[in-house]
């Protein structure tokens, strides 16, 4: 590759610097503005409650809301993996079978296409709450993997399927060694937005359980913390939700780039 | 279907070759392809056909006819060129006989010994007009794929190292595709379709994406792989100048839809180097075949 100048090396060291220090500046500004809104407007807690409170209420109120952060991630881990194992089992399934992709396709659309707030009170009746909670999270997250993975398998390069055709590949081995791997960054893709997407999805099904539901994951805490005007304990029930969702996203840009980074060029970093 | 003197006796050395390979391997039982063999392909007699393609046409779902009555014997050790404007169906003969397409009539006869193996795979080369790797695998994991779908992986690492160092990339067996010049990704692609040692080897206008310089090189690495290896190579090309450097024989085939024009034997001896491009001969030569290739295709206008 090119010969590194120094100068290159010390602006990319400075980029790398300056994208991790602002976001925490503007983080901390944010804080500032909202702590001094809060204290110069006299705002009572239970309406808008300062950060430093909120984060004392994290600390205060762990015990409760560790507890509804590990079954609201418990679910959301279970429908990530569903959505995975899902998406891109019915994506091969098609792949192999044009008359299965017929008959089911369109039933995937409509099942993503339906706002899941208006399925989940029906789910709730016929399943138990924890289980409706977990097929709400489901539903939302596996199209994107399917609709990914589709495209992935079908964006092959011909020349590659004439080639394997030319030495007698079986079915299987066009399958493992050259379908699936050329749809990965695409199933990687599907998968990155199916994380967010499983968090939303558990998010929404608890909060339509209600208390219905087994009453103790994170959005019910919000809504019981909403009914018992617990405004600071909502803030910090809403943070653990948000870093959740930022590890989600990381852990899965991080897989993403170890998978990819030798071959796929969305890994390579450019030398200009 | 004449052939040139020095030809002819290129062809004659290559049996004396292709007799050494037969006492290695064990004779095969004839199989349901050897009575596809019509008689004048019998295998006992010297420079019979590899492959034999009589009246062979292609036409599409689309109602595109590509080939019409397109004909063409390809011997045994010859580096046979097929030139003709692009869409004139060359590419789809070339795909025909690799069987990675049907043709709607005629037939096609296999020598003996390049009848079907026991996987249905016949023993060909094929090299595309893009490079074609997988770049999700290294270069040795590229060019070991042929070994690895016919179910040859154990001998796998000495073959692909031989492959790799007879195209001169020797140490890049670990990179990826991405990390080579598009020189090196067609010689990569030349080492797969060679790793399994093909008789014959079928090329669709490899070289027509490279630069000058970096073709010219590939020209030259490939007469000299074809004269040490004893191939029969039969090389798509639009370029004139390029079936003149490298052919034995060049085929030129009429625009859509193809069929042969003429053929034109290019009488001068292997190794053939720089010199020729620029000498006399080399010029006559390509001014014969730019005229054929017009009368070509001015010959579609009249019915």
């Amino acid at each position: 590759m090119s010969v590194a100048k120094p100068g290159d090396d010390a602006r990319a060291r400075t980029d790398r610097v300056f994208r991790v220090l602002l976001p925490i500046a503007v983080l901390a500004l944010g804080g500032i503005a909202w702590h001094l809104v809060v204290r110069i407007g006299k705002i009572p807690p239970y309406l808008l409650p300062g950060p430093a409170l909120v984060l004392s209420t994290l600390v205060s109120d762990w015990a409760v809301l560790s507890a509804s952060l590990a079954v609201t991630l418990t679910t959301t881990l279970e429908a990530f993996l569903l959505a995975a194992i899902g998406g891109v089992g019915l994506a091969v399934l098609f792949n192999q079978s044009r008359l299965i992709e017929y008959s089911l396709y369109p039933y995937a659309v409509i099942l993503q296409v339906t706002p899941i707030v208006a399925i989940a009170p029906l789910l709730l009746i016929y399943l138990e709450p924890q289980a409706a909670v977990l097929a709400c999270a489901w539903i939302v997250a596996f199209f994107p993997v399917l609709a990914n993975t589709t495209l992935g398998l079908n964006s092959i390069d011909h020349n590659l399927v004439d080639l394997f055709r030319l030495y007698g590949a079986t079915r299987r081995q066009v399958l493992w060694e050259l379908k699936l791997p050329a749809a990965l960054p695409y199933i990687l893709g599907g998968l990155k937005i199916a994380g967010g997407l499983s968090l939303i999805g558990a998010v929404v099904a608890e909060i339509a359980a209600g208390s219905a539901g087994a009453g103790s994951g994170l959005a019910y805490r919000i809504v019981e913390s909403g009914y018992r005007l617990n405004i600071p304990r909502m803030f910090a029930a809403l943070l653990l939700l948000s870093v959740a969702g930022i590890v989600i996203f990381f852990a899965l840009a991080l897989l993403s780039h170890l998978l990819l980074r030798r071959w796929h060029e969305s890994a390579i970093v450019r030398e200009v | 279907m004449r052939l040139g003197g020095p030809a002819a006796a290129g062809c004659a050395s290559l049996v004396v070759g292709r007799n050494q390979i037969r006492y290695k391997t064990p004779v095969e039982p004839p199989t349901s392809e050897y009575r596809n063999a019509s008689d004048r392909n019998h295998p006992s007699r010297a420079g019979a056909p590899i492959v034999a393609l009589d009246r062979v046409g292609k036409t599409f779902a689309n109602g595109v006819v590509a080939l019409e009555g397109f004909s063409l014997d390809v011997r045994p050790g010859e580096f046979v060129a097929l030139l003709g404007p692009s869409g004139c169906g060359k590419s789809t003969a070339l795909r025909i006989i690799a069987g990675l397409s049907e043709p709607t009539s005629g037939t096609i006869a296999w020598s003996r010994e390049q009848g079907a193996g026991a996987s249905g795979a016949r023993h060909i080369g094929f090299v595309f007009q893009e490079p074609t790797l997988m770049p999700w695998a290294t270069v040795a994991a590229n060019v070991r794929l042929p070994l690895k779908l016919m179910g040859l992986e154990p001998d796998a690492p000495g073959r692909v190292d031989a492959a790799l160092a007879r195209v001169g990339l020797a140490g890049f067996a670990a990179s990826y595709p991405r990390e080579l010049s598009g020189g090196m990704k067609m010689r990569t692609s030349i080492a797969r379709a060679l790793v399994t040692e093909p008789e014959l080897l079928l090329m669709d206008e490899p070289f027509a994406a490279l630069d000058e310089i970096t073709r010219f090189r590939l020209n030259n690495d490939l007469l000299a792989l074809w004269q040490s290896l004893h191939k029969t190579v039969v090389f798509v090309t639009h370029s004139v100048f390029e079936s003149v450097y490298l052919a034995q024989r060049i085929v030129v085939m009429t625009p859509r839809p193809g069929r042969v024009f003429t053929e034109l034997a290019i009488d001068v001896a292997h190794p053939r180097d720089e010199r020729f491009r620029t000498s006399a001969e080399y010029a006559a030569y390509s001014r014969r075949v730019s005229e054929a290739l017009a009368d070509a295709s001015g010959s579609v206008q009249v019915p």
